[in-house]
């Protein structure tokens, strides 16, 4: 009964966004389109944060693996978005295994501060390849580049409403990707440890191998959004892999819930408005972020939806 | 219903007296209301909206407040001289935090949400190469205040122009005949190792190497970096002269600890004055610069041969002979760039004014007018000097001012002419259809 209730949530979700997509205002449709693609950023980031308890302060190097490892080939060798995009998200699943096998040898907080430390490894990585990358500076991707040819018809990525329905297909398939995983026996096993550990292992799993797979699958899904986000808004630039970019899915996961499914979205969607609106009437409207966060802490802890669950719907996942 | 509302329609009411001497009392009242006299009319008396995307936070926010009072001070006097066609203009500003992300969502914003005519203002590379592609994509005019060479390059696209300042690529080569014959001719180079160090690192030994001279070594420095005694001795110690770049706060430790490495002696040091832009020269740390050369692409001093129009640019922004502000002596302006706000907007006015330009429907007119231009002369609105813009490249070529630190301020001692930062132009916008 709880599982038809979450996927009705979902699927009500899915077609609210579609229906956005003749209701909304022009600056807003874009504004959906953007967020929609930070969102999958996000809730990849949630996946290993909420469900598995494991802090990366590195999940910048995932993001900018995939919008990399999609605008260099379109960049450099002339590739077609289609073909540059499962590139860009095969970079992020190749980081994310290499980063797994490494990082995951540590716990806790030296987890967090080598996987900060190895994103700090792959933004210095793309500043001193430059030649190539264009470093902090960035390139924009050639409009003709990004007009994708499917079977005689032509998709072209700078138009709104085919953004946003490519933005809103790639957020449906991250979304119930996560509601699948968190709800299968992998993603129970993921949670229990993040609850205990050293109990879970006793039980009989393998909880290095679980977590492996959750690090791999969260870096896959960010690269797929940096892959995304390079293709539907045409750049690609340092800042991406910054860590700044590691502390935004942070925030946005515990703004809207990390250990739920629609949560980190909220949060992307939340913060971006945050921002956009409290900017137009100081330059101090980070003291706003700042603010919020306190009184998230205190009167929310485990985010909106996250506390929604614990106090109101037990069957949100 | 219907009814009812046709039969209180406006064609049969009865209007009373008094209602009537109201009604006329409110239009006289709204017709003299300030600021409504001069527009009133037509339609089209509408402002024209200019987006600022400004640099209100993050690295670049001492630049965005300069850029800002600039901006202002040149609006105020293009409506006190009547607006363009005969509209007010507006300024509407949006911080993009000098990150290229927010930066494209502002450039959206201010199209599609605040209904801007254009978008202009933004000065650092990362967020201009990030912005683009949007503009590009909503066809609205992106004028930049850059000096990167991203414009110039072709590799943005038509709707992004850069009338109101020269690039980098064009400053080095303008400068490279004067440093090689003045003071020496085995360079080496310390630079930023991102956007902004790039331009310099491309095209600064071909045009050293144009005057017999050479680049002995390219230090790039990581932005991470909080200390620089690592790479001073990666100098070659025939150097004769180091070309440092250098930009943040960082600037003043690099160069306490370069006077900390040469002690009394070392090479002759040429600088852009980017590394000290809102900086005084004067502060304790920065004393191994005395003598030294820098760049500037406007005076940030006052100098004995500014001309009228100059001076009255720096009035009106409000700007001291030290290049501070005057309400704050110690506000050091980031004179040697923010003169592009100035001139941009007087570009934009002479475009539209060109084109007739008339409501958002004028945009592709308005880029096209800008292309058209090719000279503007030194005067009140190109206070810097004279310029010639190339409409293939949207790319504005000026001259550059050689400055020598000495008792406290820089003084001018050489100034380029416009045919020395020229290049072969590598791009043509203008075959792209808008």
């Amino acid at each position: 009964m709880s599982g038809a209730k979450a996927i009705s949530l979902h699927v009500a979700v899915i077609i609210l966004l579609f229906a956005l997509n003749f209701l909304l205002p022009e600056y807003h449709h874009g504004v959906l389109a953007r967020v929609m693609v930070f969102a999958v950023f996000a809730m990849g980031y949630a996946l290993l944060f909420g469900y598995a308890g494991l802090l990366s302060l590195g999940h910048s190097m995932f993001f900018a693996a995939g919008m990399y490892g999609a605008a260099l080939p379109v960049l450099h060798l002339g590739w077609s978005a289609p073909l540059a995009f499962v590139a860009g998200i095969a970079a992020g699943t190749a980081l994310s295994l290499l980063i797994a096998l490494l990082a995951l040898r540590t716990t806790g907080v030296a987890f967090m501060i080598v996987t900060m430390m190895f994103a700090q490894v792959f933004y210095l990585a793309i500043i001193y390849f430059s030649p190539w990358t264009r470093g902090d500076e960035g390139f924009a991707l050639d409009r003709q580049a990004r007009i994708v040819d499917l079977g005689g018809n032509l998709v072209d990525l700078t138009n709104p409403t085919a953004r946003y329905m490519i933005a809103l297909l790639l957020f449906t398939i991250a979304l119930f990707t996560m509601l699948r995983v968190v709800t299968s026996p992998f993603g129970r096993v993921l949670v229990a440890i993040r609850e205990n550990e050293e109990r879970t292992r006793m039980l009989g799993y393998n909880t290095f191998a679980n977590k492996l797979v959750a690090v791999v699958v969260s870096g896959t899904v960010c690269a797929a959004a940096g892959a995304a986000y390079a293709l539907l808004f045409g750049f690609a630039g340092a800042g991406f892999a910054s860590v700044q970019y590691s502390i935004l899915p942070l925030l946005w996961s515990l703004l809207g819930g990390a250990a739920t499914t629609l949560g980190p979205a909220l949060g992307a969607l939340f913060m971006y408005y945050l921002v956009d609106i409290t900017s137009g009437y100081t330059s101090a409207y980070l003291l706003f972020v700042g603010i919020l966060l306190m009184l998230l802490v205190l009167f929310f802890p485990k985010g909106i939806l996250g506390t929604a669950r614990d106090r109101w719907a037990r069957w949100l996942p | 219903m219907s009814n009812t509302r046709d039969k209180a329609g406006f064609a049969n009411s009865r209007i009373s007296r008094r209602t009537a001497i109201k009604g006329l009392g409110a239009v006289a009242a709204l017709g003299t209301a300030p600021g409504y006299v001069r527009y009133a009319g037509a339609q089209t008396s509408e402002p024209i909206r200019i987006g600022f995307q400004a640099h209100k936070t993050g690295i670049g926010a001492a630049y965005g407040r300069w850029y800002e009072k600039t901006t202002m001070a040149a609006v105020k006097l293009i409506n006190d001289a009547g607006g363009i066609n005969g509209r007010p203009v507006e300024i509407i500003t949006e911080d993009d935090g000098t990150d290229p992300a927010r930066g494209a969502e502002v450039v959206a914003k201010l199209a599609t949400q605040h209904k801007c005519d254009l978008v202009y203002g933004t000065l650092f590379s990362h967020v201009v190469t990030g912005s683009a592609p949007v503009a590009g994509e909503l066809k609205v005019p992106y004028f930049v205040v850059s000096e990167g060479y991203h414009v110039a390059s072709g590799k943005l696209n038509r709707w992004c122009l850069q009338p109101g300042i020269t690039d980098v690529r064009s400053q080095v080569t303008s400068v490279a005949p004067w440093m090689a014959g003045n003071l020496g001719k085995k360079v080496t180079m310390i630079f930023p190792d991102y956007a902004f160090g790039y331009d310099h690192r491309d095209y600064l030994p071909p045009a050293l190497k144009a005057q017999g001279a050479e680049v002995l070594a390219q230090i790039a420095i990581p932005p991470t970096e909080t200390s620089f005694t690592k790479y001073l001795p990666q100098i070659p110690s025939d150097t004769e002269v180091l070309y440092h770049v250098m930009v943040g706060p960082a600037v003043l430790t690099f160069v306490k600890e370069l006077g900390e490495f040469y002690g009394s002696s070392g090479p002759q040091l040429f600088g852009f004055i980017d590394s000290l832009e809102a900086v005084d020269i004067n502060s304790p740390g920065l004393e191994f610069l005395d003598g030294s050369h820098f760049w500037e692409g406007s005076p940030r001093y006052a100098q004995e041969n500014d001309s009228d129009a100059q001076k009255a640019y720096r009035a009106a922004v409000g700007i001291d002979d030290n290049g501070a502000s005057l309400q704050d002596p110690k506000d050091i302006s980031t004179a040697a760039h923010m003169f592009g706000c100035w001139e941009t907007l007087y570009v934009i006015k002479q475009a539209m004014e060109a084109c007739d330009y008339k409501s958002t429907d004028d945009r592709a007119k308005l880029v096209e007018a800008t292309e058209a231009m090719t000279e503007m002369k030194e005067g009140p609105e190109h206070p810097q000097g004279d310029k010639i813009f190339n409409g293939k490249i949207h790319q504005a070529f000026g001259h550059q001012n050689i400055s020598k630190l000495e008792g406290g301020k820089l003084k001018v001692v050489h100034r380029t002419s416009i045919e020395d930062g020229q290049y072969e132009p590598q791009a043509d916008y203008t075959t792209t259809p808008l």
